[in-house]
């Protein structure tokens, strides 16, 4: 490993640093040196945040419950939002929407929307409308932005089939969906740095093995796969149960480009002076992969992992638009995106595309940030 | 050569034996047997035939062991091409597969092709003229690749058909085409639909490709013998194409093998989205079905069909780098 004076040019215009700090300055903070050069990736963590942020207060966030509907406004196009009115007494501020207008064509039963700007519905901040728990704790009753009267339509983002609120539907799908990437990638961290450091450290017949293994399960197609695995999910189970088994095989085929990550950081590493010396020092192997080794690599394998999640909403998103990952009443993603399979309600309600962008959103942000820390990983090059 | 070869390939047979393993354990995963399956189904329709569902167990050896169970399936299919019992079709699973099968290999191939001979010069383009527009505009749409899954990509490019031509797009065949025999005809009418599922299919890989050829150009092009064959007065392009290039080429190569699973999964789920007649509408639906035979012969002929495009893909591999088949 090169001496921490080659990272001075790096670091040391970016603010009052002087050599000094720099030497003296811990390998993460290295890292954050760097990687805030990245300005697209420091973009896209603050997105990533935001997003989690969103995830975490959806109840308060959304103006709605997910399944609050009202049927007559099927498929309701998006209102807009405004903020200044003409009336004939003057100019009047403060946020509403235009109520709707229905006229229902006789011969295809169809709906057709227009905005009827004599119906005003008057919109605040911290409304109060259905009472929620947040995070199944704190009893409350206002939520960010909704209508002055509880039962008024309000469709900042379009109403589905059903005519539920589409705003607040991706709102309760962003817990589901960037959880699944969350909790399936610390599944396969834990068995990709398992199996990848044993086969690493120990390399012989064990790696053989693994390698084989990580082989066949990679040259498999993983759409099928996932596909024949979750549709043996049985229809009868809880939600949470269906939740915890998508993430699991999504896990089965992730693990793998964890494991060959670890493996070969395990095989640069096991040569590297500073093992050598601590096994010379007579630490037990235990230590020597925890305390000397782990340290070392842990920034690579958080780029990996930060690249790995955006992989695995996709899939989510792909097996829950098939139908087979998770189903209705939970709401992600994939779920809403199932919505709009069919082209001919698309071309009439194009706003159902919505989650997708969503989905678009999350990854982008997470394929930068991915890259962005990928970059910074090694303070030392 | 030979030697890598022959090592080549007998590494790909336990691969093929796992993967039939693998396939087999789907049938088992859904509760009950395939005999129960039938007989709900029989209940559902009629009266339950006691021998017809004898005569299912004793054909699938339901009542023994897994490992017997599965040497009956494989042994079926390997020695006599007898891949089960479809009861959703109630036909025998293999000539519904073949033909399906057939056209998915159709759609990931022409997908396969279009990755490469779009993703090869795009990336040239974008290592040689770097940071420049196009440079910019390709690098945009990779990563636009990379985040857009293929099925949502399917969907916006059925809407803007629908919507902007008026064409509705689901299929691989006009109407007129749907249900005649093999012809020119019919192959240029299978042609002239398969552009919008192989971009589908495609975007994704031709977006990473182009970023690999990329990079790895860029660290070609930046070494000395670059500037050495430029200074002996090369023609710009001929020096490019004869030996950066072809260096840049290895990694890509050996990543075009690893993309063929991907492909397939993307022709699965884009079938499903624009309902074509390969595997994956009717993968799906037997998988909802539960008609296990049918849906796990799906998926060991789809792993099967990818393992071999990656050993091919690596003997080419090796063809190409002498530095592999000597190691």
């Amino acid at each position: 490993m090169a001496a921490p004076a080659a990272a001075v040019p790096a670091a040391a215009e970016s603010s009052t640093d002087t050599a000094a700090t720099v030497q003296l300055a811990s390998q993460w903070r290295l890292i954050w040196w760097r990687f805030r050069k990245h300005k697209l990736a420091l973009v896209s963590g603050v997105v990533v945040i935001l997003v989690y942020l969103v995830a975490a207060f959806a109840e308060f966030l959304a103006p709605f419950s997910t399944d609050r509907m009202i049927s007559n406004l099927a498929y309701a196009p998006p209102q807009r939002l405004r903020l200044i009115e003409q009336t004939d007494t003057g100019t009047r501020y403060g946020l509403y929407v235009y109520g709707y207008t229905a006229e229902v064509d006789m011969l295809s039963l169809q709906r057709t929307f227009g905005v009827d700007e004599s119906q005003r519905i008057d919109l605040r901040l911290l409304a109060k409308s259905e009472p929620y728990k947040l995070w199944g704790l704190i009893p409350l009753q206002r939520h960010l932005i909704g209508p002055v009267d509880q039962s008024a339509p309000f469709y900042p983002l379009g109403a589905d089939r059903l005519g539920r609120d589409l705003f607040s539907r991706i709102i309760y799908g962003t817990r589901i969906s960037m959880t699944v990437g969350l909790v399936g990638v610390t599944l396969s961290l834990v068995l990709g740095v398992l199996l990848g450091g044993v086969s690493g450290y120990f390399g012989g017949t064990v790696d053989l093995l693994i390698q084989r293994v990580m082989e066949i399960l990679r040259s498999m197609p993983t759409i099928p796969l996932w596909m024949g695995l979750a549709a043996a999910i049985p229809d009868f189970w809880s939600p949470v149960l269906v939740y915890f088994m998508i993430t699991i095989i999504l896990s089965v085929i992730g693990w793998t480009w964890l494991a060959q990550a670890v493996r070969g950081k395990f095989f640069s590493l096991k040569t590297e002076d500073f093992v050598i010396a601590a096994k010379l020092d007579g630490c037990s192997e235990l230590q020597v992969i925890l305390s000397h080794m782990v340290p070392s690599f842990m920034s690579h394998i958080i780029a990996t992992l930060t690249l790995a999640i955006p992989q695995m909403i996709i899939a989510e998103t792909a097996l829950s638009f098939l139908g087979i990952g998770l189903r209705p009443p939970v709401v992600s993603w994939g779920v809403l995106l199932k919505e709009a399979q069919n082209v001919r309600v698309l071309v009439t309600s194009p706003w159902l595309f919505l989650p997708g962008a969503a989905v678009i959103v999350a990854v982008l942000a997470f394929n930068f940030l991915g890259d962005g820390i990928r970059d910074a990983a090694d303070p030392y090059k | 050569m030979g030697r890598y070869f022959i090592r080549r390939v007998l590494y790909a047979i336990p691969a093929l034996l796992v993967i039939s393993f693998i396939s087999f354990l789907l049938i088992q995963l859904p509760p009950g047997t395939f005999a129960d399956t039938v007989a709900a189904e029989m209940m559902e329709s009629a009266s339950v035939n006691e021998s017809a569902i004898r005569a299912i167990e004793e054909r699938y050896g339901l009542n023994q062991p897994i490992m017997v169970q599965y040497w009956k399936w494989i042994s079926g299919i390997l020695l006599r091409g007898d891949f089960g019992e479809s009861f959703i079709w109630n036909r025998p699973v293999a000539p519904l597969m073949w033909e399906r099968l057939g056209l998915t290999l159709v759609l990931t191939a022409s997908a396969f092709i279009f990755v490469c001979v779009v993703s090869v010069p795009i990336g040239i383009f974008s290592a040689v003229r770097q940071y420049s527009v196009g440079d910019y505009i390709a690098t945009s749409l990779g990563f636009l690749g990379l985040a857009v899954p293929s099925f949502l990509f399917a969907l916006i490019l059925m809407y803007i058909g629908f919507r902007y031509f008026g064409t509705s797009i689901g299929g691989f065949f006009s109407p007129d085409f749907a249900r005649a025999e093999w012809s020119w005809a019919r192959v240029a009418d299978l042609l002239s639909n398969l552009w919008m599922p192989m971009l589908a299919v495609g975007l994704a890989g031709t977006a990473s490709l182009i970023r690999i050829v990329r990079a790895n150009l860029l660290d070609e092009l930046l070494k000395p013998y670059v500037a050495a064959a430029r200074a002996k007065g090369l023609s710009e392009l001929s020096l490019l194409l004869k030996y950066p290039v072809r260096l840049a080429l290895i990694p890509f190569v050996a990543t075009v093998g690893w993309m063929l699973p991907q492909l397939v999964s993307g022709a699965t789920i884009v079938s499903v989205v624009m309902s074509l007649p390969t595997t994956g509408p009717m993968l799906l639906r037997s998988l909802l079905g539960q008609d296990m035979y049918l849906a796990a012969s799906f998926i060991m002929m789809l792993s099967g069909l990818t393992v071999i495009g990656t050993l091919i893909s690596d003997v080419l591999l090796a063809l190409v780098d002498p530095r592999i088949r000597f190691t």
